[in-house]
């Protein structure tokens, strides 16, 4: 029987290989071995320790590639330091004539590059040639934009300077236009380190950098383990690094970083909830399913691995998840029928293997489809695991492979707080015909990323990045295009001149009848408050006399504080933002009928009365301008090429902390607390040392505006007390710091148990009372995230 | 690399276990060679159906990208294919010498040469049907004597569908009493768009009644339906009212046989088969030209309902031009040089 008559008997499908010839080639002209890019050439690979790079599908090695050391490291910023004012100073049009030509290039050989990735990723093919490197292309055209627009639409910006860049191995080329493209496009010059496992298609991309004739070390590429990415992390003279990785390594980063002055982005870990409910298109679910967990292998860090469905559908999905399973195929990543490739490296599928056994040691039921996973290479087949309760092994850790949790839920709110559970937040997926369900459900998921009957959906107009441990930064879209740049004023500020608290002076006693005496206590829930400790502190006039006693708060009473503000930060962020910004406008308004005892207080702690009016009449002005601004912080819908809209909403962070100032101790307070509350965040602010009593006396002015009770709290007493247990505190959200450079170092480091966002200033001066410094849209920026709500539509 | 095994041998012993499912369809006990009797009219199932666009297009879309048949698997599923096409024709200019030439090309759709190169039997390849107007019913019946190649007959007011139900009726009872084996009947838009799923029960039901032995296939319009959940629900109605086979579409309508249109009838067959056992046909009808085109359709099935689904008895294709381009393809393959039209006899 001919091999035509069986197939038209069995009808089953046949290899369908794309040709690695021309990737081969490629690896062959370099003789399978490469060095690092450093100022527009490259190394010798037979210099140094090299290591191999392997084909996950086969598990045989492909090419060479050189360790990256700290030399190498040191050469490829100072290459990229001394390209950069030149890169800066092309402009705006220039940049994006480069920018345009890499995404034209990039589409001139989309296939040697789609086939080279998934040579050396195990990914399948159709996913690399549809998916990753049309993506890339799409990127660098959309950056492009942003190089042409900047001038004109960020006249007030400039670029960071050097950026490291350290990126993983689940979407090696793609993770790589994420970070370069807008690092380029805003006229930063970049070292760029890719995973260990997966360096190939970037030293392709250093290649064809050289093709556009881009300028000597504005790209570098140094390839290397982890040992290389820390030698970039610590290298001084980099003025950002951007992360995409796992959480622990986040971490590590953050920690290396903290006082560095060095901004950072961070793209890590997630354990996306995937959400059903009762009236979804259940065959568009197991497609979504497909598509959020076996896409990649699983090895995504925004996959939809934990399936929360509505109880009475469980059943039903269960049954057609199996069936769909066993229709996958796995196998050559080069075959173009294949659904799933291999996993990366060993170590990886040895991770996924033990974490599988280790969920059902604890009880959960796996299964798998009765096809068999090829022997050779590193593969592992897709995997549904049921009889999990929240608290298991593979409800809660990031398994980073092809394996799927099923739980159930009763109703939307259980639904919520089951995606929820978790210390992640990078993307969720809700499946429902029911518009008003999905939009009610969308804001109420803590993650960066939402998508509504659609899952795993990316474009560089849209921002992906993550809430909780899952990161900070946005990738994509004007928002995270402001992560590669800062404000030009900020750039050589000097360093702040830190006040100190006034001296106590013995006086004359007074004769005559004394004032009554007042207790200034904390501020909590809107209750005063005594201090927990029960001890207090002294408040000195200039004139070295007694103004009062302030609560010495501790870390009990930052307990307390963080509490409250938790308890009444959803009630206020669910208000209308008109409801916030006339709040905030009847704050003024009765801070302003106490005008002159306030700027009496001023003048007393400062001897300065003209002063102290000029800061009185600013803080009024700048609470006019955060009422102004709160029904105006709006969102964006982007322009995804898709047919939805995509709603970057920006949300508020949740419970902040607030040190404020030590200068200015009314106008310090306010302009740290109103955008904050502005907004939708509730605060623990500790206010100036100096000066508490101006945060004190306000607290009455809260309860008199109908502030709500735990939306503003204020903890005073020493800061070396408090503030570490703020900053270290699991349930603060995000922590705003206005101090010397060893307080950034401090709060930044303790920031690293929740890996809560952080705002610090490196001791460097901000002018409170000029309006670019002290309010604006940076503090909004501060207060916000951006999640990305995602809305296919059509019947 | 190339010697790597992929999931099919699996594949092919669940096929064995399970005959018409292989995968796609959860196990159920299917009625093999038994006709579906249709079922009471069931409006909670109506009622529950949801069909989102937006994930049966990105479905739909990605249908062809994931898979793709080469070589000999593509020739063997070309020939496939051709046992599949309901060969066509339904154009005011038919007459009977037009009529024989497409049964003649029916019986013999590819050249003898090429299928002896392909190693296939002279007696495996021919077309699933021949498709025509009631008139050219007797003509056709006659031309395909002693081949088992049956008749279809387009039928009630085809293609609007709006003649007085006796009428109707009546045209089901002539084609059949000339000789028609299978019946291709037309819905009343109006009772999907209106959502009268009784009175398209009723319809259907009485059309099934009038074909007796005779296999009803029921054509929705769906490019008439506006909507992919009405695609759904009237998919359902029809089985339930005892449908044989579920049709897209006229040809006639602005926008014919589309994958997303597909996708929603197959997993409404689907559906079908897992509550009641019984597999119905499925026939895409209009605007499907292209030999690659044809490849995609048979991804579908195969991918939704398993290879049960690419025999003739649960699917076909309502074409006309599309055999012309599969020839050129067989050719190619056999050959290695690109074909030429005039080297295929005209149908």
């Amino acid at each position: 029987m001919s091999k035509v008559a069986e197939v038209f008997e069995t009808l089953e499908y046949g290899p369908a290989p794309e040709s690695a010839q021309f990737a081969n080639e490629w690896l062959d002209k370099h003789g399978r071995a490469f060095g690092h890019f450093i100022g527009g050439n490259w190394t010798d690979p037979a210099v140094g320790v090299s290591f191999e790079t392997a084909n996950p599908a086969t598990a045989e090695p492909i090419a060479k590639i050189c360790q990256g050391t700290v030399e190498h490291v040191e050469a490829a910023v100072a290459a990229a330091r001394v390209a950069q004012p030149g890169w800066w100073d092309l402009g705006s049009h220039a940049r994006a004539r480069y920018l345009y030509a890499i995404a034209r290039k990039i589409q001139k050989h989309a296939r040697l590059l789609a086939v080279l990735e998934s040579m050396d990723n195990g990914k399948p093919i159709r996913e690399s040639r549809d998916l990753d490197i049309p993506l890339v292309a799409r990127h660098f055209y959309h950056h492009a934009g942003w190089a042409q627009l900047m001038e004109d639409e960020l006249p007030d910006y400039e670029p960071l300077g050097v950026v490291g860049q350290i990126i993983p191995w689940n979407f090696p080329l793609l993770m790589l236009s994420w970070k370069i493209a807008p690092a380029l496009a805003t006229g930063n010059t970049l070292v760029l380190k890719p995973a260990e496992f997966t360096s190939l298609t970037a030293l392709l991309f250093a290649e064809l950098c050289q093709e556009v004739g881009l300028p000597d070390g504005v790209v570098n590429i140094v390839t290397g383990d982890g040992e290389t990415g820390a030698a970039l992390v610590d290298h001084p003279d980099i003025d950002k690094i951007a992360f995409t990785g796992s959480t622990d390594v986040g971490r590590i980063i953050r920690e290396a970083t903290a006082g560095s002055g060095k901004r950072i982005s961070l793209e890590l870990g997630g354990k996306s909830p995937f959400v059903i409910f009762e009236d979804a298109d259940l065959d568009s679910v197991v497609e979504g399913v497909v598509d959020a967990i076996w896409f990649n292998q699983g090895q995504v860090c925004c996959a939809g691995s934990r399936i929360l469905v509505q109880e009475g559908l469980a059943e039903a999905l269960e049954r057609k998840l199996r069936a769909r399973m066993e229709t996958l195929r796995m196998g050559d990543p080069l075959d173009k029928t294949v659904d799933m490739g291999a996993i990366v490296a060993p170590v990886q599928l040895e991770r996924i293997e033990s974490l599988v056994e280790q969920g059902r040691s604890e009880g959960a039921e796996v299964w798998q489809p009765s096809w068999s996973a090829p022997r050779e290479g590193w593969f592992y087949p897709p995997t549904l695991c049921t009889n999990v309760a929240p608290s298991g092994t593979l409800a809660q850790i990031e398994v980073f492979g092809p394996v799927v949790v099923m739980m159930t839920f009763r109703t939307p709110s259980e639904a919520v707080a089951l995606a929820n559970d978790s210390r992640y937040g990078l993307a969720a997926s809700i499946w429902s015909e029911n518009i008003n369900l999905a939009l009610d459900v969308a804001p109420k998921i803590k993650a960066g990323t939402v998508w509504v009957n659609c899952t795993n959906l990316f474009d560089a107009a849209s921002g992906f990045g993550g809430y909780r441990e899952s990161g900070y930064g946005r990738e994509g879209g004007e928002e995270g295009l402001l992560d590669y740049v800062r404000l030009a004023w900020e750039h050589g500020a000097p360093l702040a001149q830190e006040p100190t608290a006034n001296a106590h002076q013995e006086q004359a006693p007074s004769d005559g009848t004394p004032a009554i005496d007042r207790t200034a206590k904390l501020y909590i829930g809107g209750k005063q408050s005594r201090p927990d400790g029960n001890y207090s502190l002294p408040v000195y006039a200039a004139d070295g006399s007694s103004m009062g006693d302030v609560g010495r708060g501790n870390r009990k009473d930052v307990r307390n504080a963080v509490e409250a503000a938790r308890k009444a930060q959803a009630g206020w962020a669910a208000r209308s933002a008109h409801n916030r910004a006339q709040i905030l406008y009847y704050f003024a308004e009765n801070l302003e009928a106490r005008r002159d005892e306030l700027t009496g207080r001023l003048a007393a702690l400062s001897g300065d009365a003209e002063g102290a009016s000029t800061e009185f009449d600013t803080t009024i002005d700048r609470i006019f301008t955060y009422a102004a601004w709160a029904d105006k912080w709006e969102g964006r819908v982007h322009n995804t090429p898709f047919r939805n809209v995509t709603l970057a909403m920006k949300e508020p962070i949740g419970v902040m902390g607030a040190v404020c100032p030590q200068a200015h101790p009314l106008l310090g307070f306010v302009s740290c607390v109103a955008p904050l509350i502005a907004v939708g965040n509730a605060v623990v602010a500790v206010p100036s040392g100096v000066g508490p009593l101006l945060a004190t006396d306000l607290y009455q002015i809260l309860d008199t505006s109908d502030v709500p009770g735990g939306v503003v709290n204020i903890v005073t007493g020493l800061r070396s007390e408090i503030v570490p247990t703020l900053a270290s505190h699991d349930d603060v959200d995000g922590i705003w710091h206005f101090g010397g450079a060893e307080d950034a170092r401090r709060t930044e480091s303790a920031s690293t148990g929740n890996m809560k966002r952080t705002w610090v200033s490196y001791g460097r001066a901000r002018d409170w009372f000029d309006h670019e410094q002290g309010q604006g849209q940076e503090f909004l920026r501060e207060a916000t995230q951006v999640k990305n709500i995602w809305v296919p539509y059509g019947e | 690399m190339s010697s790597m095994k992929t999931t099919d041998s699996i594949a092919r012993e669940r096929a064995a276990r399970y005959p018409a499912t292989a995968g796609a369809v959860s196990p159920v006990d299917l009625h093999e060679g038994v006709r579906n009797p249709g079922m009471p009219l069931e409006l909670d199932w109506i009622r529950e159906i949801r069909v989102n666009r937006s994930a049966v297009e990105r479905r739909a879309a990605t249908l062809g990208t994931r898979r793709s048949v080469k070589k000999e698997w593509q020739a063997a599923w070309l020939l496939k294919a051709i046992t599949l096409i309901d060969l066509t024709t339904l154009a005011g200019d038919d007459t009977p010498g037009r009529v024989r030439r497409l049964c003649a090309k029916a019986r013999q759709p590819v050249r003898r040469d090429l299928l002896q190169a392909l190693g296939m039997g002279d007696e495996s390849v021919r077309a699933g049907a021949v498709c025509v107007y009631h008139a050219m019913v007797p003509t056709a019946v006659e031309a395909l004597a002693g081949s088992d190649i049956p008749v279809a007959a387009v039928s009630t007011g085809f293609p609007h569908g709006l003649n007085p139900l006796p009428q109707r009726i009546a045209e089901i009872e002539a084609s059949v009493a000339a000789g028609a084996k299978e019946i291709d009947i037309v819905v009343t838009r109006g009772h999907v768009l209106t959502g009268n799923w009784q009175a398209l029960y009723d319809e259907v039901r009485a059309f099934r009644d009038a074909c007796g032995e005779a296999h009803i296939k029921t054509i929705l319009a769906t490019g008439e339906l506006a909507m992919l959940r009405n695609v759904h629900k009237a998919s359902l109605v029809c089985m339930m009212a005892g449908a044989d086979f579920v049709k897209t579409s006229t040809g006639k309508e602005s926008v014919n046989a589309t994958l997303p249109v597909g996708l929603t009838m197959a997993r409404a067959v689907r559906a079908y088969a897992e509550r009641t056992g019984y597999a119905i046909g499925f026939k895409p009808a209009g605007g499907i030209r292209t030999a690659k085109d044809a490849l995609t359709w048979l991804i579908l099935m195969k991918e939704e309902l398993g290879t049960g689904w690419m025999q003739p008895n649960l699917f076909r294709f309502g074409v006309s031009s599309l055999l012309a381009d599969i020839e050129r393809q067989l050719e190619h393959h056999v050959t290695g040089r690109y074909s030429a039209p005039h080297r295929h006899p005209l149908a």
